[in-house]
């Protein structure tokens, strides 16, 4: 059978199609639906509260229920990507840091791996040891600003989600303090570097983490009680924003919000990098795929990630913490020729990077693959047939940041 | 006290509104203060002791704001809704006895023009949607309008329980027949507290409070019907707002809770007390619950509210013939 390319093959027509998928048509022809021009074309952003950043979705309302989503990103784009080629491999972290920046330290774990990949360099155990604990860290802290912001898009910022989001930054500043006394910054670190780490953590360190993390341990259980005995909770996220499996891994979705659709992929356990290989990570897998099962994967996640860093914190093994001899000048460290790609579980999924280097001192190309980009992707999807509020809470279940959506 | 009843209207009407004006002010930084409380942070501290002057503050911020009026929004309709929502919220305390003897305006059917001028609030709140030319401030109009419609009926309903039962409509005599502790609450056991709870959450929904504030809904509308409001304009709407829950919360103290009886001597301060309380009940509501949306809550009413207190309003009338 001779191969075609698909692009040969006859266009299917639009009702057969919207027949097959049991989702949404995202390319609706606004034109042909409304001939009159009733519809109310709402743009939701860029600067809205609830898209958590500059992020425009424009939407075609019939009443308040919407007919079609067309996401707009790029307000955030600061060309990352770009300034990877202009900068020396050593200087590169600080710049990723900002991308998805809730999670910092995932971002230099994937650079900084991806580098290390390219030049065949194997960090030390201990630096290992402490990247994974830095990550599950960051996780715990990431989740719990989504699940602070989940509820102001929920309850507003005069109201009962404002409670929640002050108790969740509450929980937050303990892992920033840790983090703090770790690597002297609290949002964005440049711990690590290619082979290793810059800093060591203090004495005391172990007691410190053990300590913020079973307090959020026992606050956390709280949380979660009286979030879901809250019947408006329930309500307000149960059947909402339903992700089909299929849909989800036609977009390339990963992370929690995969899992939430009942697709049981998590790379900490299924392609393991740092000591994940050593360590039992329990991955949580709902099959609703609506925004109540992405709540309860996260918290899932929070659980064991907090059991994973009061686990790791107490056996930090001793040893080097680089690999590479520090050097004075940032070009004086010359990268191999060829291309790598890794990629990590963050708190939002598959964050890749594929490096292609020519043997100088900064990367020819840098493509960072964001999860976050995908995840708005499913928003011409996800948003047709419910009502702005319903937008609302599904666009918050997604957990985009923004940052890492525009690069 | 004052026999003649252009005197004695204009000296209270001008005593009520001051302290009406003085309380929300106060019970905006109790608001601050409690939600402060709930989310483990000090809350207000830098204007005056405790930040005790932190609303004359805010007032004055307000009022010296630029009033800004969106191109090609309809100014005469956009410069009444503010002031009109006050108007109307204010007018219901007219007719509200604060003490046996003590009322403003001593009308026959006062707790119906009461709750009639409370839900008059509604059309400002339309003009407001309507005239800005704004789509938020558009979909929060048209939000309110449907809440309105819906919820003035439980509201109206419940409030028909105790009117049956004392067989007036004048609030006085409503208080006068809960004397003793009989309050409308608990006696005749059954109706009465379903009818408070009812009312007690519908006047939540009219005056747009959480978990009921879809008009508004900051994190879907921006700021709803307050859009594009600036300055004083948008401080009236957050003013009548206030005011409308307070007015709510004394209605509710003075059909269900007794009104001015209590233990110990019969007065004014009893009333206050027990609006006050409600008033803060509320606060813990707001700062507690998230918010439904709109046709979830239209479930809630017209599928609970209405057919409860429908049902409250026959068990009423069964005990006011038989008993």
């Amino acid at each position: 059978m001779a191969l075609t390319h698909p692009s040969a093959a006859p266009a299917p027509v639009a009702p057969v199609r919207a027949s097959v998928r049991p989702w949404p048509d995202p390319y609706l022809d606004v034109e042909q639906y409304d001939p009159e021009g009733d519809l109310l074309v709402l743009n939701l952003g860029p600067q809205h509260p609830s898209t958590h950043g500059v992020f425009r979705v424009k939407l075609w309302l019939d009443g308040e229920v919407c007919i079609k989503a067309v996401p707009y990103a790029g307000y955030l784009h600061r060309g990352v990507e770009k300034l990877c080629e202009k900068l020396s491999y050593v200087m590169i972290p600080p710049v990723v840091d900002k991308n998805d920046y809730l999670s910092a330290f995932t971002n230099e774990l994937a650079i900084n791996m991806a580098f290390e990949a390219l030049n065949q360099v194997e960090p030390p155990r201990r630096a290992q040891y402490l990247r994974t604990l830095g990550a599950e860290m960051q996780r715990v802290a990431s989740h719990l600003l989504w699940l602070g912001t989940f509820g102001l898009d929920m309850g507003g910022a005069i109201g009962g989600g404002a409670t929640l989001f002050m108790h969740c930054l509450r929980e937050r500043e303990g892992i920033l303090d840790c983090f703090e006394v770790w690597t002297g910054g609290r949002f964005h670190y440049n711990t690590l570097t290619v082979g290793g780490n810059r800093h060591d953590v203090p004495a005391g360190f172990a007691e410190l983490v053990t300590r913020t993390f079973k307090a959020i341990r026992a606050r956390l259980e709280e949380y979660d009680a009286l979030i879901l005995d809250n019947a408006i909770f329930r309500a307000r996220t149960a059947g909402v924003g339903r992700l089909d499996a299929q849909l989800a891994l036609e977009h390339g979705i990963t992370g929690p919000n995969l899992r939430g659709s009942g697709v049981d992929l998590d790379l900490r356990r299924d392609r393991p990098y740092g000591v994940y290989g050593e360590l039992k990570v329990n991955v949580a897998v709902r099959s609703e795929g609506d925004a109540l099962a992405r709540y309860h994967v996260r918290m899932a996640e929070m659980r064991e990630s907090i059991r994973l860093v009061l686990d790791l914190v107490d056996g930090i093994p001793p040893g080097p913490l680089c690999a590479l001899k520090p050097v004075k000048l940032p070009s004086a460290y010359k990268g191999k020729a060829g291309q790598a790609y890794v990629s990590i579980e963050t708190a939002r999924g598959e964050l890749g990077t594929w490096v292609v280097a020519d043997g100088s001192d900064k990367p020819y190309r840098c493509k960072i693959r964001a999860p976050s980009y995908h995840a708005v992707s499913l928003i011409p999807y996800l948003a047709p047939g419910n009502n702005v509020s319903d937008i609302v809470v599904t666009l918050g279940s997604l957990d985009p940041v923004l940052g890492e959506v525009d690069r | 006290m004052i026999d003649n009843p252009w005197l004695w209207g204009a000296v209270s009407g001008l005593v009520i509104v001051s302290v009406l004006m003085g309380v929300a002010a106060y019970a905006i930084w109790f608001e601050r203060k409690f939600a402060a409380l709930m989310q483990n942070r000090p809350g207000p501290t830098q204007v005056g002791w405790a930040g005790l002057l932190q609303s004359i503050a805010d007032l004055l911020k307000l009022l010296q704001k630029e009033e800004i009026v969106p191109t090609n929004a309809d100014r005469a309709l956009f410069n009444l809704a503010p002031p009109l929502g006050v108007i109307c919220v204010l007018g219901a305390m007219a007719v509200f006895p604060w003490a046996p003897g003590l009322i403003p305006a001593d009308v026959d059917v006062g707790l119906l023009l009461a709750l009639s001028l409370t839900s008059l609030m509604t059309i400002p709140v339309w003009m407001a949607g309507w005239s800005s030319n704004n789509k938020y401030a558009l979909l929060g109009g048209m939000r309110a309008a449907a809440q309105a419609v819906s919820f003035e009926v439980p509201l109206l309903l419940s409030a028909m329980v105790p009117v049956i039962l004392a067989g007036s409509f004048r609030i006085a005599d409503i208080i006068a027949v809960q004397a003793d502790g009989a309050w409308m609450i608990w006696w005749p056991p059954g109706p009465g507290t379903v009818a408070f709870v009812i009312f007690l959450l519908t006047s939540l929904a009219e005056a747009n409070r959480i978990p009921f504030d879809i008009p508004e809904a900051e994190s879907e509308l921006v700021a709803g019907i307050t859009t594009e409001y600036t300055g004083m304009k948008f401080g009236l709407f957050y003013l009548a707002e206030y005011l409308h829950t307070l007015i709510g919360s004394f209605l509710a103290a003075a059909l269900f809770l007794g009104g001015w009886d209590g233990p110990g001597p019969d007065g004014a301060h009893w009333l206050i007390v027990k609006g006050l309380g409600l008033f803060a009940g509320i606060f813990w509501v707001r700062w507690t619950l998230l918010r439904y949306r709109a046709d979830q809550f239209m479930a809630v009413c017209w599928k609970i509210f209405v057919p409860l207190s429908l049902g409250m309003v026959g068990l009423a009338a069964v005990w006011k013939v038989y008993a």
